[in-house]
């Protein structure tokens, strides 16, 4: 069993893979890797792609590998492999960023990232911190994660998705934001689980067992 | 809803932690990473640290401490001290740090946040402004550990400072920092009122009501200490629960 986390020079893999890494020793999950190779992405049996920074910097940054895109796209869409978008890498599953201009997701998940705006002006942008989770739908990441735990965000940016039923958990922040998207094979996550303590290390357990 | 996140911070040099952690029962009280873990353990919502000594030769010492520290913890981590250029802050970030923060580079050329927060986003950009009060209701930004004065209206620069990218105001009061008289409240509001992003209160902790005001009166999204968990006064749960009593919402582990 091998997981690919992708490195795409956008941000900071480091407490990512460990996290992974420390997860997968203790449920026997196998090998985690941090690889830039389209060959390892294609080969790999689960996919987990990060991301920090703007929308168009990352989709660009992604593009620009193109054997790498290519490989993440086929095994996801062709051959169903299991995938975990992170933060900016969860906004990517996207049909379209709107973040400084209209830039094109991977359209895997209907719906556009749009700027977070709260209802009351006394409430920051970005949103950094710790939110407690509402659970939409259940999901079998959301093993042993209950509404009310809390999870470490940080971003300016959020996912509407066209599709309630898409949407599997939200938070609260002057509106709701979603916190969880998904379909299928795919899950993506705009909190940090690898920064989110017990919570976010079983979801990254549970990510690593999930057999969709 | 968001949360009132409690910082802990620790001031390192050379590798070391300059006032051991005393809360636990450590191997090595001056061990950085041993003392993230405890306060990772203890429930703290973030973890900071300070490089008091950096210097171009150290900066490998501060790079393996903020490894390990990733390695070993699951919260974030803001790394300051010496942070001069977008290059520094790649290197911190590659090591594990989550957010850097810039201070005396940011005044002396503000377009340096600009650099970095276009490259690797305002999200883990921070900026520490050291203020002290020049006459009631005027802040002036000192550097160089309070001892030189700018001329810099703290408000203004916050605003400035925000506009040119960064994500989060580490907000330290110079009169009050060490004295345990609690932050220097109207300081405090007057940046957080001024600003769209988060600000962080620091110096003058010394009680838990100290933490209360920072958040109810200085509009704070979040309270920096250190000696008050350090020497084990007061615990991250009981510096929680005293907050919750007072009505502001904190993650309760």
């Amino acid at each position: 069993m091998l997981t690919a986390i992708i490195d795409y020079e956008s941000g900071n893999l480091h407490s990512a893979e460990k996290a992974f890494q420390r997860m997968a020793r203790e449920i026997d999950g196998g090998t985690v890797t941090v690889t830039s190779d389209a060959d390892v992405v294609a080969r790999a049996d689960r996919i987990v792609l990060p991301g920090d920074g703007a929308f168009p910097a990352c989709a660009a940054a992604l593009r620009g590998q193109s054997g790498l895109y290519d490989a993440l796209r086929e095994a996801v869409e062709q051959h169903a492999r299991p995938f975990l978008g992170i933060c900016v890498g969860m906004q990517l599953m996207a049909e379209w960023g709107r973040e400084y201009s209209d830039t094109s997701g991977l359209g895997w998940i209907g719906g556009e990232v749009v700027k977070i705006t709260p209802d009351d002006p006394a409430l920051k942008v970005p949103h950094m911190g710790w939110n407690d989770l509402v659970i939409d739908a259940p999901h079998p990441v959301f093993d042993g994660v209950k509404t009310g735990d809390h999870a470490y965000f940080v971003h300016s940016y959020h996912f509407r998705v066209t599709t309630p039923a898409q949407r599997l958990a939200h938070v609260n922040y002057g509106g709701d934001v979603t916190a969880v998207v998904g379909r299928d094979t795919m899950i993506g996550m705009q909190f940090h689980p690898e920064k989110s303590q017990a919570v976010g290390l079983r979801m990254i357990a549970n990510f690593l067992r999930w057999t969709p | 809803m968001l949360k009132t996140r409690i910082i802990p911070c620790l001031d390192v040099a050379d590798g070391r932690v300059v006032k051991g952690v005393n809360f636990v029962d450590l191997v090595d009280a001056g061990d950085p990473v041993e003392s993230a873990r405890a306060y990772d353990a203890a429930g703290a919502d973030e973890l900071c640290f300070l490089d008091i000594h950096a210097t171009h030769e150290n900066r490998g010492t501060m790079h393996d401490v903020v490894r390990r520290t990733a390695e070993n913890c699951y919260i974030p981590l803001t790394v300051g001290g010496g942070v001069r250029t977008p290059e520094d802050v790649r290197d911190l970030l590659l090591a594990g740090a989550d957010k850097v923060s810039f201070n005396s580079a940011a005044v002396a050329d503000p377009d340096v946040v600009a650099r970095a927060a276009d490259r690797f986003g305002s999200q883990c950009i921070v900026v520490a402004i050291d203020a002290k009060t020049v006459s009631p209701g005027k802040w002036e930004i000192f550097t160089h550990g309070g001892r030189k004065a700018t001329g810099i209206d703290a408000v203004e620069f916050a605003r400035m400072i925000t506009d040119k990218g960064a994500g989060e105001i580490l907000l330290t009061s110079m009169d009050r920092d060490g004295t345990r008289a609690g932050f220097n409240i109207p300081l405090t509001r007057a940046i957080a009122d001024a600003v769209d992003v988060p600000v962080i209160a620091s110096g003058g902790v010394g009680t838990l009501d100290h933490l209360v005001e920072g958040v109810r009166d200085g509009h704070a999204s979040a309270v920096l200490a250190a000696s008050i968990f350090h020497f084990g006064e007061y615990t991250i749960a009981q510096a929680k629960e005293h907050m919750a009593a007072a009505g502001i919402e904190v993650r309760l582990t």
